[in-house]
């Protein structure tokens, strides 16, 4: 497993965000280096997933900018984009495709380009052996999430992912599963941000708590 | 970058295909709507086969109208749209590949069918082929224009009457140049002028609009 050459810093400068008329956070900072997690922690309603979007250029803070690589990521889109991987709340998958197309059409438009093979084995890792080519709509909701999660599996040279609630509805199997794959990928040199309920066993190198303003 | 393109098209024709019941949808309205006039005007052959390229192209509009507001809808349910706006291709291009497969869908069997409902019309069979080049030339740009428009009211609560109201009006332009081909060709002044000032609409489309739905996309997503 080789290291990921070259990662870049992702940088929030004083980052504000309001949303309608309630204020989610303001005066924000952190500088999430290669090889760290970062955690968000909060209640619901707290802005978690507003910081995520942010952080992946989704969602314009209302102050403030997000850096990567010392570039604000508005200037740099596809050439940031490339480099990301963001898992949101709704899984992106679609009920009339199989678990293997759905994957396929996931990682052909982050730009990463897999064989029928790696799509097999990174669903067969994520248990999901004997599911490949059932229509989405005939999986659980584990199920679903598992397919949307095996994207990571292929994205290892990937230097950022964005996970927002990943071991939602996943069973501790899978939770397991998951937790390993981003060990991993912190190991290898790479930044992972995630918001979750769940302690995690990997130690997060840094932790943000959002207040419920 | 084109392997991207060919997967959203792909994609989305395999989409239509697990579900042939919205593409049916939008033919049957068009066969029906057209198929109405000649119901109601009466058997008046003359008048029938004056309004003939007139009544196609507006059952063709609102056929076209009907199929729009499904354009990036399921993709914003389901949080496909999200990893569109963060892909690794500019999301133009993603956008026109949508509208591509949309066109594919909902307006190429237009095109098609279309010389066969102008025979109820007692519509002149030289002609024929001028009114489905000015379809074919026509229904991409209805295509692209809407695509700005469904961008735009994506996710807003009434937003299919809103988008009516939206595109409707730009959609003006096309409707008068397309049924003036065919009606300049059957009164002998052939439709050559309106179908070259169709495919300059075209053009112009093809360039622009799926750079502004791709704003729109990002604005109405925040």
């Amino acid at each position: 497993m080789g290291k990921i050459a070259g990662t870049s810093s992702l940088e929030a400068v004083n980052l504000h965000c309001v949303r309608g008329e309630r204020k989610l956070f303001g005066a924000l900072n952190f500088t999430l280096r290669s090889g760290e997690l970062l955690r968000i922690a909060g209640a619901n309603g707290s802005g978690k997933t507003s910081l995520l979007r942010i952080a992946c250029g989704l969602l314009e803070p209302t102050r403030g900018e997000m850096r990567w690589a010392g570039e604000n990521i508005r200037r740099l889109q596809e050439e940031f984009w490339r480099q990301l991987v963001y898992i949101g709340h709704a899984n992106a998958i679609k009920d009339d495709l199989t678990a293997t197309e759905n994957l396929h059409v996931a990682c052909t438009l982050a730009g990463i380009s897999v064989q029928p093979a790696q799509i097999r084995e990174a669903l067969r890792r994520l248990g999901l052996a004997g599911c490949e080519d059932l229509p989405a709509r005939m999986l659980s909701q584990g199920q679903r999430r598992r397919t949307t999660l095996a994207r990571l599996a292929l994205s290892e040279a990937v230097p950022l992912w964005i996970l927002d609630e990943p071991f939602a509805a996943l069973d501790s199997e899978a939770v397991e599963h998951v937790q390993n794959l981003i060990a991993a990928h912190l190991s290898r040199g790479a930044a992972v941000i995630l918001t979750t309920h769940l302690e995690a066993r990997i130690a997060a190198a840094m932790r943000i708590d959002l207040e419920r303003t | 970058m084109l392997a991207a393109l060919r997967c959203v098209i792909r994609r989305d024709l395999l989409l239509a295909a697990r579900r042939s019941s919205d593409v049916l949808t939008v033919l049957l309205f068009f066969v029906i709507v057209v198929s109405l006039f000649p119901l109601g005007v009466g058997p008046d052959a003359g008048l029938l086969r004056t309004i003939a390229p007139g009544v196609i192209w507006v059952a063709a509009l609102l056929a076209s109208m009907l199929a729009l507001q499904r354009m990036f809808a399921s993709d914003h349910a389901d949080g496909t749209l999200e990893q569109m706006l963060l892909g690794a291709t500019p999301l133009g291009m993603t956008v026109a590949a949508k509208v591509f497969a949309h066109w594919v869908i909902s307006g190429l069997p237009l095109v098609l069918i279309s010389p066969v409902l102008a025979l109820q019309f007692d519509f002149p069979q030289e002609f024929l082929g001028v009114l489905a080049l000015s379809l074919a030339l026509g229904t991409p740009v209805l295509s692209l224009i809407g695509a700005i428009g469904a961008a735009l009211t994506l996710g807003l609560r009434g937003g299919g009457a809103l988008l009516s109201l939206l595109v409707l009006p730009l959609y003006v332009p096309v409707l008068i140049i397309g049924a003036g081909a065919a009606e300049a060709a059957v009164s002998g002044l052939g439709g050559h002028a309106q179908l070259l000032l169709l495919g300059a609409l075209l053009v112009f489309a093809v360039a622009f609009a799926p750079w502004a739905a791709a704003v729109a996309l990002r604005i109405s997503t925040e």
